[in-house]
């Protein structure tokens, strides 16, 4: 008994140490979180349920009508509608573009060319956004780069009339978000190890089969999880809208926008955020189990 | 069903080469052991046949067929790899139905089929199972269940067994033979038991740094290794260095042991004799013209239940003595014993 006692005894003494650790970790982690994001999210919060913004000299009260107004007026709707139709469309051209390139990238080319193809995914982070957005209008634009090649290529092309469009939104951001699909999808489908893909290949699988059956659900966490990482954003953008869909570029994002900083009605541009907030709770919570079975 | 011909392989990864002009014929319906020292090339060659990569120079041609002008999943070859390679998206069930399921074979047999392989290698029940709620030797049931279920017209087993306790083992071999015998599968496989090796296979090939060694029956590699290594690597073999002189092996202190045939060669030479040939016996003890003779010391009896093994010293050679615990003389270390042996079972071999 003796000899169990002193066995037993310093791993229970362990135990609580081990919640210290944990919280001795992370705590410094989700200070900084409430610091920088919950305290100033809580600020806006408190914002949307005002009816002008909290300055002296300006006579304001708490009301819901920022809330109502969006259920009131089919507008709003219909922009939400428009946004989130947009964040599924990048979110699947990304997949569609991003996931055959991370493919290649993990499992068929190998040592050095691997790197330099990597980088040319990742140079585009590098660049800044604006840039990125205004050298697409020089390539869209009526008689730009992109015509002129076309021209070139088939004599009396003619012209596409992509700058603002929905399509040169979607061009834009899917060029913005494209790394993430390929970063996450060439994480998961490194870790498939290449046997499993000989194995059934011997076993008489097609390449379709092999993709279908043994690729795809083995790196769904990484879809899943680019999808989300691009979704989120694109629906609350605003920069690409403005820039490559002029009249055609308004969104909820661009709606938010300018109640900060033309309109500068910050209660409602606080109370769309968090309708698209919730929103999107909504729409991960509906789709949770297909998350959750996918990683 | 089909035969697959080996015909001077080589490959290289790198400035490593894995394995050189390897020329093997696996017989139709054979069943084929390939051994050797790990990281051998064994692995590597049963890539080559299966077509997972293909050899820098050489030809692999299975019934005739060169494996290239075949597409992988058109070839039929059933390979369980060394690591298992199971889906791990996919119950026990899906796995082993997966060959069967893209053959598009009918609900009801793939059912009937993958019932009857996993209760083969004693899984039945564990269907719903994926293959991380499984042990590593469960793992490697579930592989060669998968590898065996569609009746492959070649079966290529990396160290199928390696993970079973030896009843379950003894169990699996006995399985694998019959289904082997009664579809006349060709199979080539890997092991690294030696025992395994002779008991089920009709031919054993040994690979040693990319290169077959020697090849031949359980029987002749067994009783005539060309190597002291493949005597050594496949059981137990003492070896005597010694110079050829008048067709006779003297060894250092002067003792002269006869070989099967007279030794053709001169100068420095080794044999090898297997430890269960060598009897220990009394001074008196009348022996037959043909025996070799040598004094030895007597260092240390292990005891191995159904066996003894007796460590000599000869000089300052080591010596291995395997008898029956029947037979077995009560002797003591530190006294000078008798050894005699058949000079037929002196099997010169190449240092
Ligand atoms: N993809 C590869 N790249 C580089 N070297 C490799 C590769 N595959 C195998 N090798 C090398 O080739 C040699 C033979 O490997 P192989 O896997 O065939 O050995 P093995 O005989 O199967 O060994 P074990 O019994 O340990 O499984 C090893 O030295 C290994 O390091
Ligand atoms: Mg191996």
């Amino acid at each position: 008994m003796a000899v169990s006692d002193t066995t037993t005894a310093p791993i229970r003494r362990h135990r609580p140490s081990n919640a210290r650790s944990i919280l001795g970790l992370t705590g410094p982690a989700y200070l900084w979180l409430v610091i920088t994001i919950l305290l100033p999210l809580a600020a806006m919060f408190y914002f949307s349920f005002l009816s002008d913004v909290p300055l002296p000299g300006r006579d304001w009260q708490v009301t819901l009508s920022n809330y109502t107004a969006f259920f009131q007026q089919d507008f709003y709707r219909t922009l939400m509608l428009r946004s989130l139709r947009l964040g599924f469309e990048v979110a699947l051209w990304c997949f569609v573009i991003g996931f055959p390139c991370a493919y290649v990238l993990a499992k068929t080319i190998k040592g050095r060319w691997r790197e330099a193809l990597f980088l040319m995914v990742i140079i585009p982070f590098w660049s800044n956004a604006l840039i990125r957005v205004f050298s697409w209008t020089m390539v869209l634009r009526g008689n730009g780069i992109l015509e002129r090649f076309l021209d070139w290529l088939i004599p009396g092309f003619g012209s596409l009339n992509l700058m603002f469009t929905y399509e040169a939104v979607v061009i834009g951001l899917v060029h913005s978000y494209l790394p993430y699909m390929i970063l996450t999808c060439y994480i998961s489908l490194s870790t498939i190890d290449d046997d499993l893909i000989d194995a059934a290949r011997s076993m008489g699988a097609s390449r379709l089969t092999v993709l279908r059956r043994i690729i795809l659900p083995l790196s769904m966490p990484g879809i899943v999880a680019g999808a989300v990482l691009i979704f989120v954003p694109v629906i609350g953008s605003f920069m690409e809208p403005r820039i490559l869909g002029g009249r055609e570029g308004t969104f909820l994002g661009t709606v938010i926008e300018d109640q900060f900083t033309s309109v500068f009605n910050w209660p409602l541009g606080a109370a769309l955020s968090f309708i698209l907030l919730a929103c999107v709770m909504v729409i991960f919570a509906v789709f949770q189990p297909i998350l959750r079975r996918a990683s | 069903m089909a035969s697959v011909t080996v015909s001077h392989v080589s490959k290289s990864f790198g400035d490593f080469q894995a394995l050189s002009d390897v020329s093997i014929e696996f017989a139709d319906g054979g069943f084929y052991a390939l051994l050797g020292p790990s990281g051998s090339g064994k692995t590597t060659l049963l890539r080559q046949i299966a077509g997972f990569s293909f050899p820098d120079s050489g030809e692999i041609r299975i019934g005739g067929e060169a494996v290239e002008s075949v597409p992988v999943e058109k070839r039929n070859i059933g390979m369980m790899f060394q690591n298992y390679a199971l889906f791990p998206n996919m119950s026990v069930f899906d796995n082993v139905a997966f060959g069967l399921m893209v053959r598009d074979t009918p609900r009801s047999e793939i059912k009937a089929r993958v019932g009857e392989a996993l209760e083969l290698v004693r899984l039945s029940g564990y269907d719903e199972r994926k293959p991380h709620q499984l042990s590593g030797g469960q793992r490697q049931r579930v592989a060669l269940a998968r590898a065996i279920v569609f009746r492959p017209q070649v079966l290529l087993l990396d160290e199928p067994l390696s993970a079973l306790d030896k009843a379950l083992r003894l169990g699996m071999q006995v399985e694998l033979k019959r289904i082997q015998r009664e579809v006349g599968i060709t199979t080539i496989f890997v092991t690294h038991d030696q025992e395994e090796a002779l008991t089920l296979s009709d031919k054993v090939g040994v690979l040693k740094d990319g290169k077959l060694l020697q090849e031949g029956t359980p029987r002749e590699l067994y009783e005539r290794p060309r190597t002291a290594f493949a005597a050594t690597f496949l059981g137990d073999a003492n070896l005597f260095n010694g110079i050829a002189d008048d067709g006779e092996l003297a060894l250092a202190d002067g003792t002269r042991l006869r070989t099967l045939e007279p030794l053709a060669r001169s100068g420095r030479m080794t044999c090898a004799v297997r430890p269960e040939k060598i009897a220990i016996v009394e001074d008196s003890a009348q022996l037959s013209s043909d025996s070799n003779v040598l004094e030895a010391e007597l260092e240390q009896t292990i005891f191995a239940g159904n066996s003894l093994s007796y460590l000599l010293r000869h000089g300052d050679t080591s010596l291995r003595v395997f008898a029956q615990n029947r037979a077995a003389a009560d002797l003591q270390p530190g006294q000078r014993v008798r050894l005699a042996w058949c000079s037929a079972d002196t099997i010169p071999v190449e240092a």
